[in-house]
């Protein structure tokens, strides 16, 4: 079988000039400055717990309202002599905290649904997705807020109610990938062999769609944070005196014609993470996307 | 192996001393309004190699699907489907049963070996996954060794390299070589193979053919090979059964079938596949008229409408005449025409 080997004798230098050229296409803008940008409030956040130039939680009166770049406040400090750089470091924690349970919630629940439905008979996924359409319709804000009215108001409340209000998006990109895989071969053949419909969702279904679900998490983070900032903006996310952006905005607010810098800093912070995570997930796309993916090889 | 149901008689034995491995009586799959495939019966003895010769239309591969009750949605099938070993009707069985069946008794290798494997896993862990998932092998290392075991079976080179290889770096060939391991992991008594070289150039599809003549030779399986190539049949099959319209028309020894057809269908493929006879204006031959929509066959013969031998009598359904070797045509081709 010789001529067997014409075909496949050079796989293996095949392989390597593949993966040459995939390296090659890593270096992709949107991936390295989404990237830059998440990494950047991961470590702020990290660093936070360890390290803050003030106790963000500190009211110092004697130094109320202070410019940026006065010494030992480079950002300045609030109208309780809070100092802001702490803040505004301390506040990525909470940022990070909600979006990884909102998203998190949203991923385990919506993921499995959309391959149910995409997996199911016709009718019955038909149904699943438009109760999903019903969901996806009600605004999650007000869903938050009735929430935080009916549970009372607190980031774990902010956190599982944009989870809940998220969970569409995940059912529908599933639900999306689902069918989209279940019409290749290979899942015929998988039936064929002998695999149940279990085994099917968990070895090819999932494997295949979670690029999808990764890019989609990246997304859905970016409006998990503009949610909890705005949650907090309203009073119904963080409580005083935990840190958070969306309520640094808040308190700003009616000194924005005395010292507009206040607003400025959380406003930037929250501007620069939701706008990481959605070109981190634009550049994940680009990664991840199968069709790319098979122009690629 | 059970007996086979006296209750039903065979209504084509199969020849003398060699109890069939699978058993298809009136076999029809349809949908709500339309019949797609109609009271298909066929016998394979151990190791026999059977072809499913028809035009694309015909319902050969809806017949290979109904086997494996792997129709799609909204497609149903009627009839008796009996394999050796195994209880019941798998027509009628639940798709519980049917999953210990699929792959251990019976597999199948698909047309398309460009998408027939998952893009995203290694293809010695897929081949792996044919033996663990019937518990045949349980230990992993065990199964990803056999695996190297059954790729070296199908000469593919490198067994151990392709192994820890992607689909996508592997030729249509050797996709189609893995794929012929995995149906094979498990040693089926029936292999079911749906145009499994018609995706691949000729050099390599004749390689292919003599791979699996061989394997299934060394494992005893039987084969169903469908096609739409008689040169393919008779390079592999003893056996060949011709379709046409959901219908198998003429049955019968491949040196038969194909050396002197009763049904005129099967006259005019053969006309048709020989490039070297022409018309009288000079033309290759062809069966006049094209293959119709599904639903769009005549009542009785369904090929009346191409034929032309038709009459009167063929807006009836033929008879089968003969038994394992035969035909359904009111006005066959003569012996000596």
């Amino acid at each position: 079988m010789s001529g067997v080997a014409d075909h496949g004798g050079g796989w293996n230098g095949d392989r390597a000039a593949t993966e040459a050229r995939g390296a090659a296409r890593t270096v992709n803008a949107s991936l390295v400055t989404g990237g830059v940008l998440v990494a950047t409030v991961i470590l702020t956040a990290l660093l936070s717990f360890l390290w803050t130039p003030h106790d963000p939680v500190h009211n110092d009166s004697g130094a109320r309202l202070l410019d940026a770049g006065s010494p030992g406040h480079w950002l300045g400090t609030d109208k309780f002599g809070r100092d802001v750089a702490s803040q505004l470091m301390a506040g990525a924690r909470i940022t990070l905290l909600v979006g990884v349970v909102a998203v998190g919630i949203a991923a385990v629940v919506g993921t499995p649904l959309g391959i149910l439905a995409g997996m199911a008979r016709r009718g019955v996924g038909e149904f699943l997705m438009r109760v999903n359409d019903l969901v996806l319709a009600f605004p999650a804000l007000l869903l938050a807020i009735m929430f935080g009215a009916v549970f009372g108001a607190g980031t774990l409340t902010a956190m599982v109610a944009i989870g809940i209000a998220t969970i569409p998006n995940f059912a529908r990109i599933a639900r999306g990938g689902t069918l989209q895989v279940l019409s290749h071969d290979y899942v015929q053949a998988a039936r064929a062999a002998g695999r149940r419909p279990v085994g099917i969702a968990l070895r090819h279904v999932l494997p295949n769609i979670s690029g999808l679900v990764t890019v989609q998490c990246s997304v859905s983070f970016a409006i998990a944070i503009l949610a909890e900032a705005a949650l907090s903006f309203l009073g119904f996310g963080t409580r005083p005196p935990t840190p958070s952006w969306g309520r640094m905005l808040q308190e700003s607010q009616e000194l924005l014609f005395s010292a507009p810098a206040l607003a400025l800093w959380p406003g930037l912070a929250i501007a620069l993470a939701v706008l990481g995570f959605n070109l981190l997930g634009d550049g994940l796309r680009d990664r991840l996307d199968p069709r790319l993916a098979e122009r690629r090889t | 192996m059970t007996a086979p149901d006296p209750t039903e008689p065979d209504p084509r034995p199969d020849g003398p001393g060699r109890d069939p491995v699978l058993t298809v009586t009136g076999l029809s799959v349809g949908t709500d309004r339309l019949n797609l495939v109609s009271d298909v019966s066929f016998t394979l003895a151990p190791g026999e190699r059977v072809g499913l010769i028809g035009e694309s239309g015909s319902g050969k591969s809806l017949t290979a699907l109904a086997l494996m009750g792997l129709l799609p949605e909204g497609v149903h099938a009627g009839g008796t489907v009996r394999l050796a070993g195994v209880d019941g009707n798998l027509v009628t069985s639940s798709e519980r049963a049917l999953s210990t069946v699929r792959g251990e008794a019976m597999a199948m290798v698909f047309q398309e070996p460009m998408t027939a494997l998952n893009p995203v896993k290694r293809v010695g862990d897929q081949v792996a996954e044919a033996m663990t998932v019937h518990g045949r092998v349980r230990d992993r290392s065990a199964a990803r060794r056999a695996a190297v075991g059954l790729l070296d079976r199908v000469r593919l080179p490198d067994p151990a390299g392709t192994a820890r290889a992607y689909p996508h770096q592997l030729s249509g060939g050797q996709r189609q070589r893995v794929m012929l391991a995995m149906a094979l992991a498990n040693e089926p008594a029936v292999l079911l193979c749906d145009e499994p070289t018609t995706a691949l150039d000729v050099t390599v599809q004749a390689r292919m053919l003599e791979l699996v003549t061989s394997t299934v030779a060394e494992s005893g399986t039987a084969l169903v090979f469908i096609t739409h190539d008689l040169a393919v049949v008779a390079t592999v099959c003893e056996r060949a059964l011709v379709m046409y319209g959901g219908r198998i028309v003429e049955a019968g020894p491949v040196g038969e079938v194909l050396s002197r057809p009763r049904h005129p269908y099967t006259r005019g493929l053969l006309d048709a596949s020989d490039l070297t006879a022409t018309d009288e204006r000079g033309r290759l031959r062809t069966i006049a008229g094209s293959v119709p929509a599904a639903g769009g066959f005549p009542e009785g013969c369904v090929f009346r409408n191409r034929c032309p031998r038709a009459d009167i009598t063929c807006a009836a359904v033929p008879p089968w005449a003969g038994a394992d070797s035969g035909y359904a045509c009111w006005h066959p081709v003569e012996r000596d025409e």
